[in-house]
């Protein structure tokens, strides 16, 4: 009994820390620039999915943002559903993530203002380099499904309900295999990388972005990009503000501040260089207003 | 949901109870030795033991990764993402916790024993198995611990067995995905379920204990 007194009060202590930690990462933070007046409240919370930020696109495009106007955005990464979940839990200004339906249902519920797509890229197939199911002439990702589960070749599904797991059911559609009968759909419920060593590691195929893939290809030696670009592989992102009339404390200046310049010419610009220099091909595309 | 989280407490199940098995067959024995032993090195033994108590789960999982990753030295067995590697990882973590705290259950009626076993002209085997069974409630303790930190934990356990839905997904590592998903007052529930796990389990071994206590 002590000892089951002891749990709780842990789980007390724990629940009680986190309570207090959302009010403290709003006050810690201040930016030290110094050519910008620094505005009323300077911190601007943006909860995105892990795959975007794998990707490095934010790091090199927010600090423009913050030198230009002394804000300072703090980027909370985690799986599309929990990053929603932490916006409807009032711990974010703003979201970025890439899954139509959750967004529509977020704005739907009152939790957003706006949903507002403003780049795209492809989904990717990845595979063993052999191909052994012969997916490489497909003219689409359905088509190329299809012959996986025709050839029983092995196939790494995220299965944690993210942008990706979601955009990989949609192509599987009414086909969707279940990984309690066929052995050959290994369904990780993990994040992008995580699953992309364990399909190098099985020789597995793989529904990923791009990005991911390409920042992680030099452990990923077993795997080449089987199929990219067929039309059922389109992956658009978007922002939405958190609506300040259902969630406290949202900072609406900050959201919206970002939220214009991600809209900019400026910050398209820098959108659609991303990735030349590092892997030779932008990995974003701009969406044009 | 329900026949698969059957299956997911029947994995947990497995994991641990053959993690705690091997690691008290490696580490009980040890224990003994290293307390009672008069041999060299014994004191670096036990200082290693120590240490290694705190080594990093991840970093566990991360050894046993790189050993059976598809060109590491075992990688051809093919155990990764197995429920057997999971306990290869967890039998790393844990063995070194047996070991110290068998030490230091025996240190306190050690002396005594040493000489009754003398006394007595039994042999090396023997005199190590009059330690465990003399001192066998409270290493049960041990054995509880070892159970209780082979259940709980999810870094090792995620990075060798992938997570991977009916095959090497375990309690743990299924909380960690609901609250990836989002779903926080799922994986708390699941969290729950766990705990209620561990209670079984510490309510059983507690009953085994006042069964003998009749006994005696």
């Amino acid at each position: 009994m002590k000892k089951l007194l002891v749990i709780l009060m842990a789980i007390a202590m724990v629940f009680s820390l986190a309570a207090c930690g959302g009010t403290a990462e709003e006050t810690t933070g201040a930016p030290e620039e110094t050519t910008v007046k620094a505005p009323e409240n300077p911190t601007i919370r943006m909860s995105t999915t892990t795959s975007v930020n794998d990707s490095g696109l934010l790091p090199a495009i927010l600090p423009v943002f913050e030198q230009k106007t002394g804000y300072k955005v703090e980027v909370q990464s985690a799986g599309t559903g929990a990053a929603i979940q932490k916006a409807k839990d009032g711990n974010a200004d703003l979201i970025l993530v890439h899954s139509k339906a959750s967004e529509e249902e977020f704005v739907n519920e009152g939790y957003g203002v706006e949903r507002i797509p403003f780049m795209f890229n492809y989904f990717v197939i990845v595979g063993p380099k052999d191909d052994p199911a012969g997916i490489k002439d497909c003219e689409n990702a359905a088509a190329a499904f299809a012959k996986i589960k025709g050839a029983g070749s092995k196939f790494v599904s995220r299965g944690d309900e993210s942008g990706t797991h979601k955009a990989e059911l949609k192509i599987w559609g009414e086909d969707k295999p279940d990984a309690a009968v066929d052995t050959w759909y290994i369904s990780a419920g993990q994040g992008m990388g995580a699953c992309l060593s364990m399909a190098n590691e099985q020789n597995a195929y793989c529904l990923t972005d791009k990005a991911t893939f390409l920042s992680n290809k030099d452990s990923l030696q077993g795997l080449d990009i089987i199929l990219g670009e067929g039309e059922d592989m389109k992956n658009t992102y978007s922002v939405i503000e958190c609506n300040p009339e259902k969630l406290d404390g949202v900072n609406t200046e900050g959201a919206k501040a970002l939220i214009d310049w991600i809209l900019s010419e400026e910050a398209d610009a820098l959108i659609a260089k991303y990735g030349e220099a590092e892997y030779g091909q932008a990995l974003f595309t701009v969406i044009a207003e | 949901m329900d026949k698969e989280l059957f299956h997911i407490i029947g994995v947990t199940l497995r994991m641990s109870f053959f993690s705690t098995l091997i690691s008290c067959i490696i580490g009980l024995p040890l224990g003994v030795i290293i307390e009672t032993g008069r041999f060299r090195g014994r004191r670096i033994m036990k200082k290693t033991a120590g240490t290694l108590m705190g080594l990093p789960p991840v970093v566990a999982g991360l050894i046993v990764y790189m050993l059976f990753t598809k060109y590491g030295i075992f990688g051809s067995l093919g155990l990764l993402f197995t429920v057997e590697a999971m306990v290869i990882a967890q039998v790393m973590l844990i063995t070194p916790v047996v070991i110290c705290l068998t030490a230091s259950v025996v240190s306190v009626s050690g002396k005594n024993l040493s000489e009754t076993a003398k006394g007595l002209c039994l042999s090396k085997s023997r005199s190590l198995l009059l330690f465990i069974i003399t001192n066998r409630k409270a290493l049960l303790g041990t054995v509880l611990t070892a159970f209780g930190r082979s259940i709980a934990e999810v870094g090792a356990v995620s990075l060798v067995g992938g997570n991977i839905q009916w095959k090497t997904r375990v309690m743990t590592t299924a909380i960690l995905l609901e609250t990836n998903k989002g779903k926080f007052s799922f994986a708390l529930a699941l969290g729950m379920v766990l705990l209620l796990i561990s209670l079984v389990v510490n309510v059983l071994a507690s009953l085994l204990v006042k069964g003998e206590k009749t006994d005696d």
